[in-house]
């Protein structure tokens, strides 16, 4: 059965962990789990498919695992912080799985971070229709930046905060 | 009676852990971090909580994909830290408050949020780091300065609960604390945050903007708060920026009018913008429930602002950026 469409689907570059990835990922999460133990890790490290072979795992959750196709593991249920694993029992920093995740060198990556992070501005929606939360709005914060467009001029915040909310998109 | 006399809020970002493990707390990048949380420790001290509760989530440690509890509350006599795949932190076995803490689950309970309890529980860095920020470096042989009652939260499976549930569950935590008749003096931390993802291809994405709006809607107008949908959050955010949920209940256990009393804000720790707020109660207000006012001895609101407090307020809001 297709995934049902969800309001966080429109969230781009992101695979939100829900329930139903949950269930469906079940096997690559409890196979990341088990490399908590050394003996795990030795035997995954020896040979990683016959050790796959363990897990209930579908055919592309094994390719995933096996090419450290870490994105595709999120598509199909895993998670980071259990995928994480994976990546530390190859050696691998976190800030390497980032990078990898992102398509940049570690190094650009690193850049980034330093310079404050990836900037939400372009990195909203899909669909690139989804203006600001309402939540945003109405802060001293947002009043400077939406300063330069008058329609978005809010009225002194104190009396309303409820109605405000209730404006806010629910998708 | 027992009482809450302030909340935390605290980034728990596992780099600051491991700085702190590694000694590399006087590098530059890290000075930039520890520095913002002296202020805190400072006040930690002075405040000499008897019991801290400390609201935080499980990072694949404890809790697999076998068990997601939304809400569990950790009634053990202690926690040790959890092995997250390169050995223990370490720091000390955090000791437990099990006669609160079971007080706790038996009232919130009856107020129908129906908690999960551990009596047997590891703790990883999602606890561990904001008591080394606010309690600071402590040896493994030696003890944290006071025993704590963990709740772990889920976030990391979608949906966690609502900002709004958070919010009323710190309130039945406070009403719960208040019936327990021994005096103690309560902190509450909420942990996790600010901006931060770091799954899939738009890892790395941080929003000072609204951290910063979060801050200040956390100390004047939580309300505002509680009904962010859990799509903002993730969208704005980060999807592991989600975390913010908890932080909605330490706010909830306080009163709605709180002294802001420190708050800092820096990008980045690793991946995340770290943020941290002190929020107090009032005096008055505590002395006020306490029945202080029945005896007639309502006190003014000048009488009970002490000095030093308003000393503090002055001295907030240092907020240093990253380069």
């Amino acid at each position: 059965m297709a995934r049902k469409e969800q309001a966080y689907d429109d969230i781009p570059g992101t695979y939100v962990f829900d329930a139903e990835r949950s269930r469906e990922g079940y096997g690559i999460n409890m196979f990341c789990m088990s490399l908590m133990k050394e003996d795990n890790r030795k035997a995954f490290k020896a040979n990683d498919a016959e050790y796959l072979k363990k897990f209930k795992l579908t055919p592309d959750q094994t390719e995933a695992i096996l090419k450290r196709d870490y994105n595709r593991m999120l598509e199909l249920g895993g998670n980071i912080y259990f995928t994480a694993k994976l990546g530390a029992t190859d050696g691998h920093s976190f800030q390497h799985l980032a990078a990898v995740m992102t398509g940049n060198t570690q190094d650009d990556y690193a850049k980034m971070m330093l310079g404050g992070g990836r900037s939400i501005e372009g990195n909203r929606s899909r669909s690139g229709k989804t203006a600001p939360s309402k939540f945003i709005a109405g802060t001293a914060a947002a009043k400077k930046s939406a300063a330069a467009q008058p329609k978005a001029k809010a009225k002194p915040k104190s009396n309303k905060p409820k109605s405000k909310f209730k404006s806010a998109k629910r998708k | 009676m027992a009482r809450i006399v302030a909340g935390i809020g605290s980034s728990h970002v596992p780099a600051i852990g491991a700085a702190i493990d590694n000694g590399k707390t006087e590098e530059p990048y890290w000075k930039r971090v520890f520095s913002g949380f002296e202020k805190s420790q400072e006040w930690m001290r002075k405040t000499k909580p008897d019991v801290a509760i400390i609201v935080y989530n499980d990072h694949a440690s404890a809790f697999s994909v076998d068990l997601i509890p939304t809400f569990a509350l950790g009634c053990a006599a202690e926690f040790p830290p959890a092995d997250e795949g390169w050995g223990s932190r370490p720091v000390p076995v955090v000791q437990g408050h099990p006669a609160l803490a079971s007080h706790i689950a038996q009232s919130v309970i009856l107020d129908e949020f129906d908690l999960t309890i551990c009596n047997k529980m590891e703790v990883d860095h999602g606890m561990t780091v904001p008591m080394n920020l606010l309690f600071g470096k402590v040896d493994k042989n030696s003890h944290w300065p006071c025993p704590v009652i963990p709740l772990a939260v889920n976030v990391v499976m979608y949906p966690p609960p609502t900002g709004h549930r958070c919010f009323m569950l710190g309130k039945a935590i406070r009403k719960a604390v208040e019936s327990y008749p021994e005096d103690l003096k309560v902190v509450i931390f909420g942990t996790g945050g600010l901006s931060h993802q770091i799954s899939g291809p738009r890892a790395g994405l941080i929003n000072s903007k609204w951290d910063k709006a979060f801050l200040d809607n956390l100390s004047k107008d939580p309300q505002k708060l509680v009904k962010i949908p859990h799509v903002d959050y993730m969208r704005e955010a980060g999807a592991e920026g989600i975390e913010m949920v908890m932080w909605l209940v330490m706010r909830g256990a306080l009163d709605d009018k709180v002294d802001e009393v420190y708050r800092f804000y820096t990008v980045p720790a690793s991946n995340t913008a770290v943020g941290h707020i002190i929020l107090a109660n009032r005096p008055r207000a505590a002395r006020h429930r306490a029945g202080a006012h029945k005896a007639g001895k309502r006190p003014t609101a000048r009488k009970t602002k002490t000095p030093t407090k308003r000393a503090a307020a002055r001295a907030k809001a240092v907020v240093i950026r990253g380069r």
